[in-house]
C-alpha cells in the first residue's frame, strides 16, 4: 500500500514527464487522436487508484500505456453495434501491440507522431501547430505567438488538420525510408520552433523552459540517429550551441542577461564541444543549410572568450551567406547588430531602419530593442525612449518587459 | 458507348438548398440504374478539405493539400480505386502516366447514409 499523496505527487511526475509519449504510442496502436486522449486520461485517473493498492510500477510509462489500450478496447467493444467494421478494428488493436518490424525502425513514436502529423498532404500552416500540440503539448496560445498568428488561426488550422487526417485516413505510420530525406524539412521546422519556445518563451516569467529545449534536442538527436543528413547535425549543433548558454541567460531572480554580459564560465563547455563538433562534421558535407549557418555563427560566438574578442568579421561573413540564400528579414536584423559591433552604432542602425521602412518587423520587439539600444549609443536619448517603448508594448514576457523598463529607468 | 457523368455542386449549399437530395435518394437513384444494367460506377465524394493534389515533375512528386485548382487544366480522365489508406492512394496516383504533366487530384469517397 502506498499513500495517497505519494501517489498523486508520483502520478503528476510522470503526467508533466511522458503524457506526450504515453499519447503518441496510444496514438499509433488506435490510430485516432481522440480515441488516444481519451484513453490516456481514463489510464491516469486509473492509476491513482491502482498504484495506491498495488504500488508504483516499476516502468510507469509503459503500465499506462497498457492500461489506456485495454480501456480503449473495452470502451469499444460495449459501444460497438458489432457490424463488422468494429469487429475488425477490435480484433486489429488486440493483436497490433507491438509491431517487431516497425519498432526496429523508430524507437520514438513520437517521432513517428511527428512525421504522421508533418505528413505532405496536410496544409502546409497546419503541419508545424498541429505538431507542436499533439506532441509537444504546447497551448494555441504560445504556438500564436511563435508565428505571430492569433490563436483562432491556429487552432482552426489545427481542427482542419486533425479532420483531414480522419477523413482521408491519412495513417499513423513512419515514412518510406525512400521518402524520409523529403519529409525531414517539415519535421526540422517543427523541432527548431520548440526549441525556441522553451529557449525564449513567448509569455510568462520563465526565461527560458528547460524541459522544452531539451525535448527538442532529445528530438533532434533522434532524428539525427536515424537520418545522419548535414541540416540535421546542423540543428542539432544549433540547439546544443544556445542551450549552452542557458545557465548564463538569467539570474538567479529570473532576470536576463545579454549575451555581452553573460558570466562565460557558465557556459556549458560539454554542450559547446559537441555542438562545434557538429558543425564542422556538417559543413565538411557541404550539404548542408541554414541551420548549419547559424550553428557556424553560433559556435564562433561560443569559442569567444569575451563579447570583444568575438570574431565579428567572420560572424558577418556568415550572416552574408545566409542573406544571399535563405534570406530572412530577421536574418537580416542579426547581421545589422553585428554590423553595430564591427563597422559601428550609425552603419548598424541604418540597416534596422531600412528593414523597419520596407514594412517589415515592425511588430517584432527585438527590432525595436536593437534600434533602441543603438540610437542609446549614439546619444539619441530621445530616440531610444520612444523605440524602447514600443519594444514595451510587443513583448509579454516577464523578464524581457523588466529588461527593457530597466533600460529605459537608465535612460532618466 | 460509355459515357462519364460528372457531378460538380457549390459544397457549401449541395445540402441546404430546398430541392437539395437527401442520401436515401441518391442511393435509390444508383439502384434504380444499376437495374437497368447501365451502371458501371458511382460513388458521392468528401469535401474538397480532404482532397490532395499530387504532381510529378522530374522524378520528384509533389503533393499539395487541397483539389487542383488550375484553371488552365481541363478533366482528362479518372481512377476509382480500393486503398488502404490515403498514403497508398497517393502511391497509385503518383504512377498515373499523365501526373507527369497534370495533376491528379486525390479525394477519398464518401458512403452514402440510408
Amino acid at each position: 500500500m502506498v499513500g495517497e499523496a505519494q501517489v498523486r505527487r508520483e502520478v503528476e511526475a510522470v503526467y508533466r514527464r511522458d503524457s506526450r509519449r504515453i499519447l503518441a504510442t496510444l496514438i499509433r496502436l488506435l490510430g485516432d487522436f481522440d480515441l488516444a486522449e481519451e484513453a490516456m486520461h481514463d489510464a491516469f485517473f486509473i492509476a491513482v487508484q491502482r498504484w495506491q493498492r498495488d504500488g508504483i510500477p516499476a516502468n510507469p510509462r509503459a503500465w499506462l500505456v497498457s492500461v489506456g489500450r485495454f480501456k480503449a478496447i473495452d470502451a469499444l467493444r460495449r459501444s460497438a453495434r458489432f457490424d463488422r467494421s468494429q469487429a475488425d478494428l477490435i480484433m486489429l488493436l488486440e493483436r497490433a501491440a507491438d509491431d517487431p518490424g516497425e519498432q526496429a525502425l523508430l524507437a520514438d513514436d513520437r517521432l513517428r507522431l511527428i512525421f504522421t502529423c508533418c505528413h505532405p498532404a496536410l496544409a502546409s500552416d497546419a503541419q508545424v501547430p498541429l505538431t507542436l500540440r499533439e506532441v509537444c503539448d504546447l497551448t494555441t496560445e504560445q504556438i500564436a505567438r511563435a508565428f505571430l498568428q492569433s490563436p483562432s488561426t491556429i487552432a482552426q488550422r489545427i481542427v482542419r488538420a486533425k479532420a483531414k487526417i480522419r477523413d482521408a485516413k491519412i495513417p499513423y505510420q513512419v515514412p518510406e525510408l525512400s521518402e524520409l530525406p523529403e519529409r525531414l524539412e517539415s519535421v526540422l521546422r517543427v523541432i527548431y520552433l520548440v526549441f525556441n519556445e522553451g529557449y525564449s518563451a513567448s509569455a510568462g516569467e520563465d526565461v527560458t523552459t528547460r524541459e522544452l529545449t531539451d525535448e527538442a534536442i532529445r528530438l533532434g538527436r533522434l532524428v539525427a540517429q536515424l537520418l545522419p543528413d548535414a541540416e540535421v547535425h546542423g540543428l542539432l549543433a544549433l540547439m546544443l550551441l544556445q542551450a549552452s548558454r542557458q545557465r548564463a541567460r538569467s539570474t538567479a531572480d529570473g532576470e536576463l542577461v545579454l549575451l555581452d554580459e553573460q558570466d562565460r564560465s557558465l557556459w556549458d563547455r560539454g554542450q559547446i564541444d559537441e555542438g562545434s563538433q557538429l558543425v564542422r562534421q556538417a559543413l565538411r558535407s557541404r550539404d548542408f543549410g541554414p541551420y548549419t549557418v547559424q550553428a557556424a555563427i553560433a559556435a564562433l560566438h561560443a569559442e569567444a572568450p569575451s563579447a570583444e574578442a568575438t570574431d565579428w568579421d567572420e560572424i558577418i561573413g556568415l550572416y552574408d551567406v545566409l542573406q544571399r540564400h535563405w534570406p530572412s528579414a530577421v536574418v537580416e536584423l542579426n547581421r545589422a547588430a553585428a554590423l553595430a559591433r564591427r563597422d559601428g552604432a550609425q552603419v548598424g542602425l541604418q540597416a534596422v531602419e531600412a528593414i523597419l521602412q520596407r514594412g517589415e518587423l515592425g511588430d517584432y520587439h527585438l527590432a525595436h530593442a536593437a534600434r533602441a539600444e543603438l540610437h542609446r549609443q549614439l546619444g539619441n536619448l530621445d530616440q531610444a525612449r520612444d523605440a524602447w517603448r514600443q519594444a514595451l508594448t510587443l513583448t509579454r514576457q516577464g523578464p524581457e518587459r523588466r529588461h527593457i523598463e530597466r533600460r529605459l529607468r537608465e535612460l532618466g | 458507348m460509355k459515357y462519364l457523368c460528372l457531378v460538380y455542386c457549390d459544397e457549401a449549399l449541395l445540402h441546404s438548398l430546398p430541392d437539395s437530395p437527401e442520401d436515401a435518394e441518391c442511393m435509390a437513384y444508383a439502384e434504380s440504374i444499376h437495374g437497368s444494367g447501365r451502371m458501371l460506377a458511382a460513388e458521392a465524394l468528401k469535401p474538397v478539405q480532404t482532397a490532395t493534389t499530387v504532381r510529378v515533375r522530374a522524378g520528384r512528386m509533389s503533393l499539395t493539400d487541397g483539389p487542383f485548382a488550375e484553371t488552365k487544366e481541363q478533366l482528362a480522365g479518372f481512377y476509382l480505386v480500393d486503398a488502404r489508406d490515403l498514403n497508398e492512394a497517393l502511391n497509385i496516383a503518383k504512377g498515373i502516366p499523365a501526373a507527369r504533366v497534370g495533376s491528379v487530384e486525390v479525394r477519398p469517397v464518401r458512403e452514402l447514409q440510408p
